[in-house]
């Protein structure tokens, strides 16, 4: 067990792997931009009194949750051409992230939306505000408001699902760590500072995620 | 290729049912080292001293940093470079272990600390020890609190299952693509085994739904 620690052959890949983070972060805004929309629309399902709304929102909600990421991933890619569906690598995977993230985001959209007073649709009511305009104006930024804790740790896990890109050879982050180590053998240091760049990256958006907090925290 | 979806599921029946039991003894042996690991984390967190708190701390910080992909690659790879060799399933298995700690750690770490300094402060005044404490006061209260949300890291478990099968441990979802490329069905096959998932921590998250129930503090 005679291994010394040589981090030359990985700085000088350095750049591989800042592409590969910065195609990661990409992936993780896209998908969470796309899944925050399909979970609001979806929550709004849940919490609706109509069976026909809710019902279809549940189900899916509830076969997301409970199917492997990687099952996912792969069925989207592999199995969906054969339904007609043909996307690109990337296209497939943020479609695939969008869903699955879709579905935890309607869950923590649907804890907020119960926990909004119904004064607060009432006062808009009160003041002749639409349906539309009373959850545009007054529902979502208060819920918005509530689950941001909930919404930052759902932004932070999503970030790290994007290492599963790799398995359909998407360049992200863990895809061009395995390719460095393929090349350089350096697989001690490769994981290391991989690591590191993953570790690095969540503790900022946790510190970006409490900041929006603090300035959002309703006064008192 | 004249052979319907049925008979393909026939013919693969022995592959893919050893490969979902390999998929439950990862999971089962990666929730029981994991929650084992995850408990002297949890009292570390809480009850360590200072530099032991900051350690364990940085251990936990560390592990739920890292997805569990990286930490299953790097967990195959390093071993095996600084000369442990384990199999890709012991390793697999140490490395969903270690993630599973993580979750396991902050969770009795927030289920003590919710408990009111009160209880402690009552068990002091009629003459506990710490151990008698923990195991008549704290110790059950806690394991309430945390019982829900420890069966909802088991479903985590089950799912985080399919990541080895990227370093090629024959389970459900390896053996699922072997069919795959033998059958040429996709989609068939994918969705098979994605209800085989389903319907396992559906299982799982209804059990969780029926814990919480059952250890719900009456009101």
């Amino acid at each position: 067990m005679t291994y010394s620690l040589n981090f030359a052959a990985v700085w000088r890949s350095f750049d591989l792997l800042l592409e590969g983070l910065a195609l990661s972060l990409g992936l993780a805004f896209v998908a969470i931009l796309a899944g925050c929309v399909i979970g609001l629309i979806t929550a709004f399902g849940l919490v609706s009194r109509r069976a026909l709304l809710r019902k279809p929102a549940g189900l899916y909600v509830t076969v997301i949750r409970n199917t492997p990421v990687l099952v996912l991933v792969l069925f989207s890619y592999f199995a969906l051409p054969e339904l007609g569906v043909r996307l690109g690598k990337i296209e497939s995977f943020v479609a695939t992230l969008a869903m699955y993230s879709g579905a935890y985001l309607a869950e923590v959209f649907r804890g907020g939306l119960i926990a909004i007073p119904p004064g607060q649709r009432e006062a808009g009511l009160a003041i002749g505000l639409t349906e539309m305009q009373i959850r545009t104006s007054i529902i979502i930024p208060l819920m918005l408001r509530s689950v941001l804790p909930s919404l930052g740790s759902t932004m932070i896990s999503l970030f790290k699902d994007t290492s599963l890109a790799a398995a359909i050879a998407v360049p992200e982050l863990t895809f061009e760590a395995r390719k460095i180590n393929v090349e350089t053998f350096r697989v001690i240091e490769t994981w290391i500072v991989a690591s590191c760049l993953y570790v690095a990256t969540c503790s900022l958006l946790a510190a970006l995620m409490r900041a929006a907090e603090r300035r959002l925290a309703v006064p008192r | 290729m004249d052979f319907s979806f049925l008979d393909q599921l026939w013919l693969a029946r022995i592959p893919l049912l050893k490969g979902l039991g390999v998929s439950v003894s990862i999971s089962l042996l990666s929730i029981v080292l994991g929650t084992v690991l995850g408990v002297f984390v949890g009292l570390a967190l809480v009850y360590g001293f200072r530099p032991v708190r900051w350690i364990v701390r940085g251990y936990t910080d560390f592990i739920r940093g890292t997805p569990v992909l990286v930490l299953v690659l790097a967990s195959y790879y390093v071993l095996s470079t600084i000369g442990i060799d384990l199999g890709p399933f012991q390793a697999g298995v140490l490395a969903l272990a270690v993630f599973c700690s993580s979750h396991v750690g902050e969770l009795v770490r927030g289920a003590l600390q919710s408990i009111p300094k009160g209880q402690t402060e009552a068990a002091k005044a009629i003459g506990l020890t710490f151990a008698q404490t923990f195991t008549y006061v704290l110790g059950p209260q806690a394991l309430r609190q945390a019982l829900p949300a420890w069966v909802n890291t088991a479903a985590e478990m089950v799912k985080a299952s399919t990541l080895l099968s990227i370093i090629g441990v024959s389970e459900l979802l390896l053996r699922t693509q072997e069919v795959i490329s033998r059958t040429f069905m996709s989609l068939e096959f994918y969705f098979f085994a994605g209800f085989l998932y389903f319907v396992i921590n559906y299982g799982i998250e209804r059990f969780g739904r029926y814990v919480e129930r059952k250890t719900a503090v009456p009101s």
